[in-house]
């Protein structure tokens, strides 16, 4: 009830306020969605930031913790000094160290006002006590005091700090990735121990049998290579007249991006535009123009692909992604193509763009061989230059998707 | 003893189109609206995805998405001498089950009725006198008109992405379109499908013997398309796989196409699939519906109350249900009085075809994709000397060629063995087919009403179906296909033409035209009608009866078109009228 009251007033408040002056409280919501708190903390069909979803890492599986205002099994205990201590140094509120699967190295930039309005946000929630399963981590990891180490190393706490001589829409852009966002943590490789490899942040990352794609223009058809409107057009819609989201994406679209005003998402755009170019390795796997591609076009027209991505792969803008110019077509590794065709993926749908296309999983028609000639000929037709796929990589990519359900 | 459960601002009877419609457009009116489906989720990927393939013999044969004889069924008999028996196999007409119901496997062919359509009866009357009809014919004017729906036809081709040519915007007559067809605002939303040779062909025949060749209106979308709702289709591919299949492509209007991807967004809407309503249940007075009942795939029975229940279930089934939950008077053929189940109707189909010396590629089709002649439809011809009323279109389809169903051999040509196989690897690229397509007129002895003897698996009688051809229509189908091997014979090019004029009885099991009108009709008079203008019933108003059950007579063309601007007009009414004033609109 006392909750129920303290966020009609708050909306009550806000409906009076100037467009873009937040409440708090509307500021922490939207601050936990830009942070997609809600993708990692729920788990497949279970209660709302309620955790135990589990969460695949290279070291074992971790189960998110409940948020929810629950004192007994979420963070209904907890100060709004604790919830900041977790955000921006990675610790609990009992002192044990938080496994960085948590995002806290980007937490870690988001201003205290901010982590504050966020905690009052999670509190209005309803609470939900639902107990987490226990984090099954391989040793030696599961020894927590581990990450004092691990932080050592790779995470130094600290706030957000403004370039003076960049745009203030590139400061909040700046803010909204690296911070909240944390967008680095899925689109950039990770070293043997988890973190982010100094320097190559934004170029592409691994994970769940998908590859975030890089951002920095080291791949054709990247995200350096689209118009602001274009990258913001996907963050609020999951789509543009190039591609649709696909994979992990979807649900970073659906919970996260898509409720972005139209100014942040473009902020974000602006910031993304201006990343450091990485090295560039697209140009060192040219199409080899001679190989065999009669089998593999066959397959793309005969009742797989052309009927929605079209015979010249020209897509139908804003519905079926073009594969013509692609970045996902022409990864330099093949995985996440290869993922994609095996088993389909559903587009993000929001209220802007509200259908729920679906890519049906072409894994049980095809065979390894086939999925091969048929993405060798994708990645060189219609001006596409990206390597030859093999019916090894495509049985490889096919068991670790099996081994991951 | 059934489960009660959290009463809601609106029921809906079925999830098909017009429930989508409907659960559209009240939540959006801010109520709570629960659709129960008798059937299956159902969704583009992975039910009709491209990944499987599309098995004529799982669809078209064994009829995969449709009504089930053998859990669900009706009594049949042609007259009210016979004994009616239920029926193991349903061609004549196919019911869809699952969510999207027969907006999964329709064709897409979309049509407006003609103004006169709606003035049937006062219309003939006024051309060609009362005597002019038979006595037994029970032909009804509609409680409204064709400009009453225009907006609403507007609505709902514009919600579809309809491919097509106007004939008549605004009055003026448009070359190209049907020149006989009722004035529309505006100009379809799509331009027409891609023609096929085949069409080309009854193109040049139809208007080298004068008569006005135009496209049929496509749910079949001829490019990509948003939707005033933001929904998106795909452009259509012309793989030939509408008819019975669900569209693999995004490409066939259908609910999930272009309202699901809004309405299941909605915290306001929910639905139960696997869920059977077995009646609508009454209050004390017999005059308020408190809700449904029905039962799950455990057998579980549940009270659903409601402030509303719109039945938005098949034809036949809305007629069942109120006739099981007894509201409103029975139909008796006898004394002609009573209601529901009054004015059942069917059409009727004959074919000729067409043997062409070239090859016409008869499998790159879509469900609408035809060229149409309507001069010989609804009142578009002077009847008088022919002594009969109403018409039919004559179509060259060419909605596929697929394998089992869709080839054509010239009459005398064995049904199997060595001449089969070689007559149709002479004729199959080389042929198709002209559909007439005729309405039916409703007579005192086609009705519905329930079976004294055989019952349903919960306990309820069985719809029976009294129903044969009368010479009215037969004598209008031939004259009808008469002309349309006028055209055949004009087709340049033709090696001859098979015709297949329909003659007999009817029969339930051989595929026809699928189309069931009638059983609750509207009308402006309570004892001529079940439901008011509004699709409201006349003894329980907080009851609505969408669908066309509606039809007092079924015109020459496909539904679809009319049931869907039909419930836009009724979800008007609701949202505008009856949500302000619950109570009787007329």
């Amino acid at each position: 009830m006392k909750r129920a009251m303290i966020l009609a007033m708050a909306v009550a408040f806000a409906a009076s306020a100037h467009a873009g002056d937040f409440s708090e409280l509307q500021r922490g919501k939207y601050l936990v969605q830009a942070g997609d708190c809600e993708s990692c903390h729920t788990d497949r069909n279970g209660p709302r930031f309620a955790g135990a979803r589990a969460i695949p890492t290279p070291f074992g599986t971790l189960y998110s913790r409940n948020i929810t205002p629950d004192p007994a099994t979420g963070i209904g205990g907890w100060s709004d000094e604790d919830f900041y201590r977790a955000m921006h140094e990675g610790i609990s509120r009992d002192g044990s160290h938080l496994y960085p699967a948590f995002p806290y190295p980007w937490y870690t930039k988001l201003t205290r006002d901010d982590v504050r309005a966020m905690k009052s946000y999670l509190d209005t929630l309803e609470p939900v006590r639902q107990q987490i399963p226990p984090n099954e981590l391989r040793w030696p990891l599961n020894w927590r005091s581990l990450l004092s180490v691990w932080n050592s190393m790779f995470f130094k706490p600290g706030e957000w700090q403004p370039s003076n001589d960049k745009s203030a829409e590139w400061n909040r852009g700046g803010y909204l990735v690296e911070g909240a966002g944390h967008c680095s943590a899925c689109h950039s490789p990770k070293n043997l121990l988890g973190s982010v490899k100094k320097g190559d942040a934004f170029q592409g990352g691994e994970g769940e049998n998908w590859l975030a794609p890089d951002l920095t223009g080291r791949t054709l058809g990247g995200v350096s290579e689209w118009s602001i409107d274009e990258i913001a057009q996907f963050l609020l819609t999951g789509a543009n007249d190039r591609t649709r989201a696909s994979g992990p994406m979807t649900e970073v679209v659906e919970l996260s991006t898509s409720h972005l005003t139209a100014d942040d998402a473009k902020a974000v755009a602006t910031y993304l535009k201006d990343l450091p170019n990485g090295a560039s390795v697209a140009d060192k796997k040219t199409a080899d123009t001679s190989r065999d591609t009669t089998r593999g076009r066959d397959l793309y027209i005969d009742n797989n692909c052309a009927a929605c991505h079209m015979e010249n792969g020209s897509g139908q803008a804003g519905i079926f992604p073009a594969l013509k110019g692609s970045a996902i077509v022409q990864q330099p590794d093949p995985a996440t193509a290869i993922h994609l065709v095996l088993s389909g993926s559903r587009a993000a749908s929001t209220d802007s763009n509200p259908n729920r296309f679906a890519m049906p999983p072409f894994g049980g028609k095809l065979s390894d061989d086939e999925v091969a000639a048929l993405l060798t000929y994708v990645r060189s037709a219609w001006g596409n230059r990206a390597g030859s796929v093999s019916g090894s990589d495509v049985r490889s990519v096919r068991k670790q998707v099996a081994a991951s359900k | 003893m059934a489960t009660r459960l959290k009463p809601v601002d609106a029921v809906l009877v079925g999830f098909g189109w017009t429930a989508a419609i409907i659960g559209q457009e009240l939540t959006d009116a801010g109520l709570h609206v629960v659709a129960l489906e008798r059937g299956p989720f159902r969704d583009t990927v992975p039910d009709f995805s491209p990944t499987q393939i599309q098995d004529e013999l799982r669809y078209a044969v064994r009829k995969a998405t449709f009504e089930e004889p053998e859990r669900e069924t009706l009594t049949f008999r042609n007259d009210a001498g016979q004994t009616a028996l239920p029926m193991r196999q349903l061609g004549s007409f196919l019911p869809g089950v699952g969510v999207g119901g027969a907006g999964v496997h329709w064709n897409g062919q979309n049509w407006r009725f003609m103004p006169t359509d709606f003035k049937m009866r006062s219309h003939c009357e006024q051309r060609y006198g009362k005597k002019f009809l038979p006595d037994d014919m029970t032909i009804q004017d509609w409680p409204l008109t064709y400009d009453d729906l225009e907006p609403y036809y507007d609505k709902w081709e514009y919600l579809c992405g309809i491919s097509g040519k106007a004939g008549n915007l605004n009055g003026a007559i448009q070359e190209g379109g049907n020149p006989f067809e009722g004035p529309r605002k505006r100009e379809f939303p799509l331009p027409p499908l891609k023609r096929s040779a085949s069409t080309m062909k009854f193109d040049e025949a139809a208007k080298s013997i004068g008569l006005h060749p135009f496209p049929c209106p496509a749910g079949n979308a001829s490019q990509p398309y948003t939707n005033p709702l933001g929904v998106k289709l795909g452009q259509c591919t012309y793989c030939g796989y509408c008819e019975w299949f669900g569209c693999a492509n995004y490409s066939k209007a259908s609910p999930q196409t272009t309202i699901l991807p809004v309405l299941l967004r909605k915290d306001k809407f929910s639905y139960k699939t696997n869920a059977t309503v077995t009646r609508v249940n009454l209050d004390s007075t017999g005059k308020k519906a408190t809700g449904v009942t029905y039962v799950d795939a455990q057998g579980r029975e549940f009270e659903q109350p409601a402030e509303m229940v719109i039945l938005c279930a098949y034809s036949l089934h809305n007629a069942h249900l109120l006739l099981v939950s007894k509201i409103g008077k029975p139909y008796d053929p006898a004394s002609n009085t009573g209601v529901v189940g009054k004015n059942y109707a069917y059409q009727v189909s004959a074919y000729v075809d067409v043997f062409f010396d070239e090859i016409v590629n008869p499998f790159m089709g879509a469900g609408a994709l035809g060229q149409v002649v309507d001069d010989f439809n609804g009142d578009n011809f002077d009847h008088g000397p022919h002594g009969f009323i109403g018409g039919a279109y004559i179509s060259m389809w060419q909605t596929g060629g697929r394998p089992i169903l869709q080839h054509y051999t010239p009459t005398g040509t064995p049904k199997w063995g060595g001449g089969f196989k070689k007559a149709l690897k002479e004729n199959y690229l080389r042929s198709s087919s002209m559909q007439i397509h005729g309405g039916v007129m409703s007579y005192r002895q086609n009705s519905l009403d329930l079976d004294p003897t055989y019952r349903d698996i919960y306990g309820n009688p069985l719809m029976r179906l009294t129903f044969d051809f009368q010479k009215n229509d037969l004598d209008m189908e031939q004259y009808v296909t008469d002309r349309a091997v006028e055209i055949a014979k004009a087709v340049k090019g033709n090696r001859g033409y098979n015709v297949r004029a329909r003659t007999g009885h009817y029969g339930i099991v051989e595929y026809q035209t699928t189309h069931n009108t009638g059983g609750a009709i509207i009308g402006d008079d309570p004892s001529t009608s079940v439901i008011n203008k509004y699709c409201q019933s006349w003894d329980v108003p907080n009851l609505f009866v969408m669908g066309a059950s509606a039809f007092p007579q079924n015109p020459g063309y496909n539904p679809t078109g009319t049931v869907g601007a039909l419930t836009y007009w009724a979800a008007d009414a609701i949202k505008s009228r009856y949500l302000k004033n619950p109570g009787a609109l007329a």
